[in-house]
């Protein structure tokens, strides 16, 4: 059975630790938050210049100046720090974020990585994706396998790309790869969500992955 | 010097001409110079071209000059919010130069700076690094970006004094401070006008000499563009979860 969207997060809060500092995009990376484990500290950071913020604020208590990077009205922490955009992504860029969790319309078993732009339809921007993919530490996407029956794992994006080989980690509704996309070793499936077949992942991948031992049984 | 004008079309006066370029903080909506912008629209000035790291929304911050055909160019990173952006966009009345976020942030920095261009791993391999000069670092590929400077910046601040020393809210802050030193000609709107010695000289974060002209704006709108709560009888809750409404 596939993993839902809850179950998607859940997974990739795994990917947590104690200490790190992480940004999460739009969308089911944002319901990583939900899963941090108790004890632990994570702080959020958000690319309009905020680090460390809390849950959404109480009915009333709304401030138009304290939104995340979703325009989403938040509140602060006594760990949270405001700073400008330019410091923000020095943050980003200079490899102080631990972990950046986002969404993607297509990944390359090479680690390139296409979650911007679809040529004549979407003009929306890329905002601050291109810098973190660029500069966190980690990548990891959290998408849905397919899009309309068409696979997202492929051999190249044929959109437009935000990173030239740069995820390191891909959770889908059916189970969770890595990419070594610094030495060259393409892509391995790890871990299956339950009752996910090798044979329904080989159907649905239009990238070249290796299988991990562990799932060799499978 | 006298720094502060009575009013946003007083303090733009003589400062705007078709053509030029205007750099707007603010993101989102957030910490947008609104008042500023609506003097703009008023004068009638227009083909120009404006760097802002959004396009405000119908009706609202920048989209009142895109409702008005005065802007002939948006440099941002995102503009997924304003539907006549993209009515304009797809119907070939509007240039947009897309710059990522963070490329944004550091050529406005730079262009305050007095740097010319600068290196970033950001959008190497992409579109974006298409036809800029590329240097290899360490093994790895980068990209040469060019400082940006405005012949005009307007900016919000939560607090100033006479002299143009200012203090951002929040995440009102975001390009404000980088956009005051890019600017030929820097005009702050402020929430709160203070007089000199009223703000702790270790609590400035721009300080005057970027700003030129100064207009109180006690009764600045602002706005929400997403507003998500939780309710006061939920237990904790994980940063950045609730019930969106």
């Amino acid at each position: 059975m596939a993993w839902t969207r809850e179950q998607m997060a859940e997974r990739a809060a795994k990917e947590l630790h104690d200490g790190y500092y992480v940004n999460l995009g739009i969308g089911i990376p944002t319901l990583v938050s939900n899963y941090i484990p108790q004890g632990m500290s994570v702080q959020l950071q958000s690319e309009n210049g905020m680090l460390g913020f809390g849950p959404f604020p109480f009915e009333g208590e709304e401030d138009p100046d304290l939104i995340n990077a979703g325009k989403q009205t938040v509140t602060e922490l006594p760990t949270t720090s405001y700073f400008s955009s330019a410091d923000s992504f020095a943050m980003i860029r200079g490899g102080h974020i631990d972990l950046s969790i986002l969404g993607a319309m297509q990944v390359a078993e090479n680690g390139d990585l296409a979650n911007w732009m679809i040529p004549g339809k979407m003009v929306k921007g890329m905002g601050g994706a291109m810098d973190l993919v660029a500069g966190v530490k980690k990548v990891v996407v959290v998408m849905e396998h397919s899009a309309e029956n068409e696979p997202k794992l492929l051999k190249r994006c044929t959109l437009p790309l935000t990173g030239a080989g740069v995820v390191d980690m891909v959770i889908t509704d059916l189970g969770v790869f890595t990419i070594d996309k610094k030495s060259g070793g393409g892509m391995t499936l790890v871990e299956l969500a339950p009752a996910v077949t090798l044979e329904e992942i080989r159907t649905k991948t239009a990238a070249s992955y290796h299988v991990a031992n562990t799932l060799q049984a499978n | 010097m006298k720094k502060v004008y009575p009013d946003a079309k007083a303090a733009l006066a003589g400062l705007l001409k078709d053509g030029m370029v205007i750099m707007a903080g603010g993101f989102g909506l957030c910490g947008i110079p609104e008042t500023l912008i609506k003097a703009i629209r008023d004068s009638g000035v227009k083909n120009l071209t404006v760097v802002s790291n959004n396009a405000g929304i119908d009706g609202v911050g920048l989209g009142l000059l895109l409702d008005t055909r005065q802007i002939k160019k948006m440099i941002s990173s995102y503009v997924g919010e304003n539907k006549t952006f993209a009515q304009h966009y797809l119907a070939g009345e509007l240039e947009i130069e897309f710059n990522p976020q963070g490329t944004l942030a550091e050529r406005i920095r730079t262009g305050g700076a007095g740097i010319p261009a600068f290196f970033t791993r950001t959008g190497a391999g992409t579109s974006i690094g298409e036809g800029k000069e590329e240097r290899e670092f360490g093994g790895e590929r980068y990209v040469m970006e060019r400082g940006l400077v405005a012949d005009l910046a307007i900016v919000h601040a939560w607090k100033g004094d006479t002299e143009g020393n200012l203090v951002y809210r929040k995440t009102a802050r975001n390009f404000n401070p980088m956009m005051a030193t890019a600017g030929k000609v820097t005009v702050a709107e402020v929430e709160n006008l203070v007089e000199l010695g009223r703000i702790d000289p270790d609590h400035i974060v721009t300080p005057g000499i970027f700003v030129k002209r100064i207009v109180h704006v006690p009764n600045a709108p602002k706005h929400i563009e997403q507003r998500t709560t939780r309710k006061r009888t939920d237990p904790a809750v994980p940063a950045g979860t609730g019930e969106e409404v």
